[in-house]
């Protein structure tokens, strides 16, 4: 299906990769921004712009294209960002919480790209940016705890694919981020390591699981992170901490070396303060993977390239773009405030030419509790290695049953025990029909509504979360509150699609409001789609400016 | 394996794991441990545990049918029900899910990677070539093919086993509905018969514990861990030790035919779990089932599951029905019984579910066509074949036994060689070195070309039968060629009856004394002369010639 952005001519062209081929004989490319006198380049003016043409203006979307033209220009070094960036964190850690364990080789790592630089050679897309790695990632130089106490000090001896492939970018580790212990928990409160805090209000959860990945990119502790997504665990704490969320299609990204929580929902995804972020973060880490049997050959493109710079396209950029509403999500139990956001979010879209529709899916309400019982079902076995024999903490014991009981029950938490209960229960022999067989029934439902639906749509839309951060403690005592929360979520993780949120609008609450994520999803593969389109709201939601007040105070 | 007291134990092993970790870590940065080529075919010997063919068949023959007549007699009004699982060990050069290579006998956790450690965040990625197998075995064993079966993960909680699951196949096997046929050894009565296969699917191998002899802890070898089996469940169709023990040797040799395994027992590449049962001929229920486990022969698996149908039926007898308990029993070589290794109680649960980390295996019509194609004359076709050449039951089931020497045979054929001549031949002096030299038939110098000049030399009276006994142990030892063994040594044998009537009159010259009394009726003493001659031939002269004439002399004085 031919993309409906107006102006199409501009997406033929071979030259809108953000990187040219030799980054050192060539200056660096401006990110598709015009020169002011051509209004309307055609292919070829943008072909004839003169390589001695001023550098622009540092681009005030993309962080990471800005490190890219500031160090190529040598107008900066990447270890004075280094430095810039270790110090934001180390102010913003007290508060915030959001690593586990920061990199001692961050700021060596950083003076090795000054010195390629300096010395001509050839350096990747992501030099010198700074990366947080969900601390459920293995990092072959850092500790890997997946937030458990059990892996307390464990350091993996390799890189997962989507680490590999960022440093092979030449992105820089700059730690490991907080989460719910094994990605089990939407508020990163279930850590067995720390509680991080929001950014926006310290009182408020950042969401999760991947809370500290979310929070880091917030408060500029690094400029972009990876997540991981099983049932929104991007996505939400994107929501929540005002930040672009991307969960990939399942199979998008290698899993190779991400701790397994769902093996068949689980994917690794990134969080970026602009949607061009996420789009170069995600170019660096797709594509198939040797080490990762479900890992797709779909071919993977240069996502960022493809972004159109607004001051290319006319009045209704999304003209002839059909975008369903799912109404399932804005009616009860969805909060008034993000339920207005979404709205005008889908007005605006409406503005930019799109034709807004409702939609039903009538297995949304279905999928939360199927998605529980599938998760908790795979992780009761996927944690079964985490006994103490091989790895991480081991209880002392006489006897093997002890060994085995003891190492579980001091190692993992309260929220890991209840879910590996609760996965063994559903799988165990009687029960496996009523519960695990059923459930991937409506697995198959979920999948056949929502392709029903993307037949009908480009794009579905949707809150990030029914509501925007909550309190902290808030819903510590009542899981199920907690996992309603996720209601927004996991059907898409059921359906294996991809999904974008970015920030929309604020509701009430904190110093400075709080941020209220707006969800795109698409069909497999059509992360591309995705990307555009949130590009361009991103780019014409004019009024909101998501940095969260603390940064500016200080 | 019953009983181990763990103090403190696996801390040892942990630290002895990490230890070879980390070591295979900085080893190779991509962490997977590198593919080291290796023959894993080793040589299938014919004296490996075949019970058929090479175990003393003449000389306990009464006393094996004497067992059988014993047995007979004990099961006089019950009937055993036996089902055997069989684990076999795939030789493929990588292991099910990981590069690693695997080698028997490797120092302990040397063949280990992150992925078969079971390390966070690993993923298994299968290793086609046990599909590949698994489609041959399937094929060879008559089975029905899954097109699109699945994995799945059973599991428990085990030390040597490091995800805490195994990675199996439960609902949808890869092959099913099949059958074997087998030959009974003729020294155990003979009789054809065919068993049927319940399923077989694909499996990863656990690790292993080491039992420390005299601390109170246990060690984890993984090197095992994650190697490919294929479990071959048959139907509860055998009712002796005898079948049982000639299905499992009839698996042995399907698997080294079709080259997807060793089938070592002493190495675990084949292991058996033997299910028994007895019950009152008649009663159509199955009575309590007892699984006999750690029996490393076939003829251990024979005496075994008869010990164990003896030991039943005598509680049967005994009105102790009660007694037979859903258990499983080891076996005792020391003592020749079975005991009591662990009850079970009540079912486990392993709580199945499908293998979120692995796509289906689809198997096309392609491939399973290729595969078929491939497939070499299997043991039961090549039975029958020589069955057709008039081969003897004793001699079919010892030249089909092994692969190499039925190609051996084969090849020795199709040079010309007489078929009975040929068959003697190999299981007489060659099979009679291989055993004395413990080598395998490819590993003798002898070609099946020389083996078949060498009977056609004696066929058509070049040499004799005794000269070509010297020149065969020349030629498995040191090689060359009939021909030249028969110039270089002057072998030819006199077949010149000028010649041979030089000699006879030579040797009845030397010898009146004798001439006379053989003259005087002593006609005993041709022998002597007929020896004389040869001896004065240098053995070359042709015997029936030599006794034609002699005969004629010593009668008809000239
Ligand atoms: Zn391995």
């Amino acid at each position: 299906m031919p993309f409906p952005i107006q102006n199409p001519r501009l997406l033929l062209t071979p030259r809108h990769l953000p990187f040219p081929p030799n980054p050192i004989s060539l200056p660096p490319k401006p990110f598709l921004r015009p020169l002011s006198s051509a209004p309307s380049p055609s292919p070829q003016t943008l072909d004839a712009i003169p390589s001695s043409s001023p550098p622009p203006p540092p681009s005030s979307s993309s962080s990471i294209l800005s490190i890219r033209e500031s160090l190529l220009s040598r107008r900066t070094k990447a270890a004075e960002l280094a430095a810039e960036y270790l110090d934001r964190l180390r102010r913003a850690e007290p508060r915030v919480r959001s690593f586990l364990h920061v990199s001692d080789a961050a700021m060596r790592e950083a003076e090795d790209v000054d010195r390629r630089v300096e010395r001509g050679e050839e350096v990747g897309p992501l030099a010198g940016v700074l990366v947080g790695v969900k601390d459920n990632i293995c990092t072959a130089d850092m500790p890997s705890t997946g937030g458990s106490r059990i892996l307390e000090g464990y350091r993996p001896a390799f890189d997962a694919t989507a680490v590999r492939r960022l440093r092979e970018a030449g992105a820089i580790v700059i730690g490991k981020t907080n989460l719910d212990e094994f990605g089990m928990g939407s508020t990163t409160e279930r850590s067995g390591f720390q509680v991080t805090t929001n950014p926006w209000d310290s009182s408020r959860v950042p969401g999760g699981s991947s809370g500290g990945s979310a929070a880091a990119v917030s408060s500029r502790q690094c400029v972009a992170s990876l997540g991981s997504d099983t049932g929104g665990s991007v996505r939400q704490p994107a929501s929540f901490c005002g930040v672009v969320g991307l969960k990939p299609t399942y199979g998008r990204v290698s899993r190779f070396g991400l701790m397994a929580y769902a093996s068949s929902l689980d994917v690794i995804g990134c969080f970026g303060s602009s949607v061009v972020d996420a789009a170069i973060i995600l170019s660096a880490i797709a594509g198939h993977d040797r080490l990762d049997a479900t890992s797709s050959k779909h071919e993977v493109p240069d996502y960022a390239s493809l972004l159109v710079s607004l001051d290319f396209l006319d009045s209704k950029p999304l003209k002839g773009l059909k975008i369903g509403v799912i109404q399932e999500t804005l009616g009860d139990g969805v909060d008034g405030g993000v339920i207005s956001s979404v709205r005008s979010a889908a007005s605006h879209l409406e503005q930019l030419g799109a034709l807004v529709t409702e939609v039903s899916l009538p297995s949304f309400s279905l999928g939360l509790p199927a998605y529980y019982i599938l998760a908790s079902s795979e992780a009761s076995s996927n944690l079964s290695r985490y006994d103490g024999v091989r790895y991480g903490k081991q209880a002392a014991a006489e006897e093997l049953s002890f060994l085995y009981g003891d190492s579980r029950a001091n190692g993992l938490g309260h929220e890991v025990k209840m879910r590996i209960l609760m996965g063994t229960y559903a799988l165990s022999a009687g029960y496996y029909d009523a519960y695990y067989k059923r459930a991937q029934q409506v697995r198959t439902l979920v999948k056949k509504n929502f392709n029903e639906a993307l037949n009908e749509h480009d794009i579905l839309i949707t809150p990030g979360a029914p509501s925007a951060a909550y309190k902290i403690g808030e819903k510590t005592e009542d899981p199920l509150a907690m996992y309603a929360g996720d209601i927004m979520t996991v059907n898409v993780n059921l359906a294996g699609l991809p999904a974008l949120v970015v920030p929309c609008g604020f509701v009430e609450g904190g110093a400075a409001g709080l941020p209220v994520g707006l969800q795109l999803i698409g069909s497999p593969f059509s992360e591309e789609k995705l990307l555009r389109v949130g590009h361009i709201f991103e780019q014409t939601l004019q009024d909101f400016r998501f940095v969260p007040p603390f940064l500016t105070e200080s | 394996m019953a009983l181990i007291v763990f103090r403190g134990g696996f801390r040892t092993n942990h630290l002895l794991l990490r230890r070879t970790f980390l070591f295979s870590a900085r080893r190779d940065s991509s962490l997977l441990c590198t593919i080291q080529q290796h023959h894993q075919r080793s040589r299938y010997n014919v004296r490996a545990e075949s019970l058929q063919a090479t175990e003393s068949k003449t000389s306990s023959k009464s006393i094996q049918m004497a067992t059988k007549e014993l047995v007979e007699k004990k099961t006089r009004g019950y009937e055993a029900i036996i089902g055997i699982e069989t684990h076999v060990q795939l030789s493929t050069i990588t292991k099910a899910f990981c590069s690693c290579p695997y080698t028997y006998g490797s120092q302990p956790n040397t063949t280990i990677c992150p992925i078969c450690m079971g390390l966070p965040g690993t993923l298994p990625v299968l290793n086609s070539k046990v599909v590949e197998f698994a489609v041959r075995l399937g094929l060879a064993l008559n089975c029905e093919l899954s097109v699109a079966s699945k994995f799945d993960r059973k599991q428990y909680f085990y030390p040597d086993l490091p995800k805490g699951y195994q990675i199996s196949q439960f609902d949808i096997p890869i092959a099913r509905k099949g059958y074997v046929d087998v030959d009974l050894p003729v020294e155990f009565g003979g009789g054809h018969r065919r068993f049927g296969i319940t399923r077989v699917h694909m499996e990863e191998d656990a690790g292993k514990l080491l039992h420390s002899e005299s601390e109170s802890y246990s060690q984890v070898d993984l090197n095992r861990a994650g190697v490919p089996l294929l479990e071959i469940v048959s139907e509860p169709d055998m009712r002796s030790g005898i079948e049982a023990a000639e299905y499992a040797a009839e698996l042995q040799r399907l698997v080294r035919y079709l080259g997807v395994s060793n089938g070592n027992m002493q190495e675990g590449s084949l292991r058996c779990d033997v299910n028994v049962s007895v019950r009152p001929i008649g009663q159509l229920e199955f009575g309590t089932k007892v699984e006999i486990k750690n029996m490393n022969s076939f003829s251990a698996m024979n005496r075994a599951i008869d010990y164990e149908i003896s030991r039943q039926i005598q509680l049967h007898n005994k009105g102790q029905v009660d007694q037979i308990v859903q258990e499983t029993r080891l076996w005792d070589e020391g003592t020749q019984k079975t005991f009591t290794m662990r009850k079970k109680e009540g079912l486990a649960d392993y709580r199945y579910f499908p293998e979120p980390d692995l796509p289906e295996v689809v198997l096309t019509k392609d491939f399973i066509d290729q595969i078929r194609q491939s497939l070499p004359e299997l043991p039961e076709e090549k039975r029958r074949r020589y069955e057709n050449l008039g081969l003897s039951m004793q001699d079919v089931l010892f030249l089909a036994n092994d692969s190499s020497v039925a190609d051996f045979f084969d090849a020795t054929l199709e040079n010309g060689a007489d078929v009975k001549l040929a068959a003697n031949w190999i299981m007489g002096d060659i099979a009679a070195y291989m055993k004395n030299e413990k080598l395998s038939i490819n590993e003798l110098k002898l070609t099946p070309q020389e083996l078949s000049e060498l009977i056609a030399s004696i066929k058509n009276g070049t040499i004799s039968g005794k000269i070509g006994k010297e020149i065969l142990t020349e030629l498995i030892s040191k090689g060359g060629t009939v021909k030249q063994l028969i110039e270089e040594k002057d072998l030819v044998q006199i077949v010149d009856p000028a010649a041979i009537e030089a000699l006879v009159d030579k040797v009845i010259a030397a010898n009146p004394k004798q001439l006379q009394q053989y003259r005087a009726g002593k006609t005993k003493l041709q022998g002597f002369f007929a020896g004389q001659v040869m001896k004065e031939s240098k053995g070359k002269a042709n015997p029936v010639l030599l006794n034609k004439i002699l005969a004629e002399k010593l009668n008809c004085p000239s």
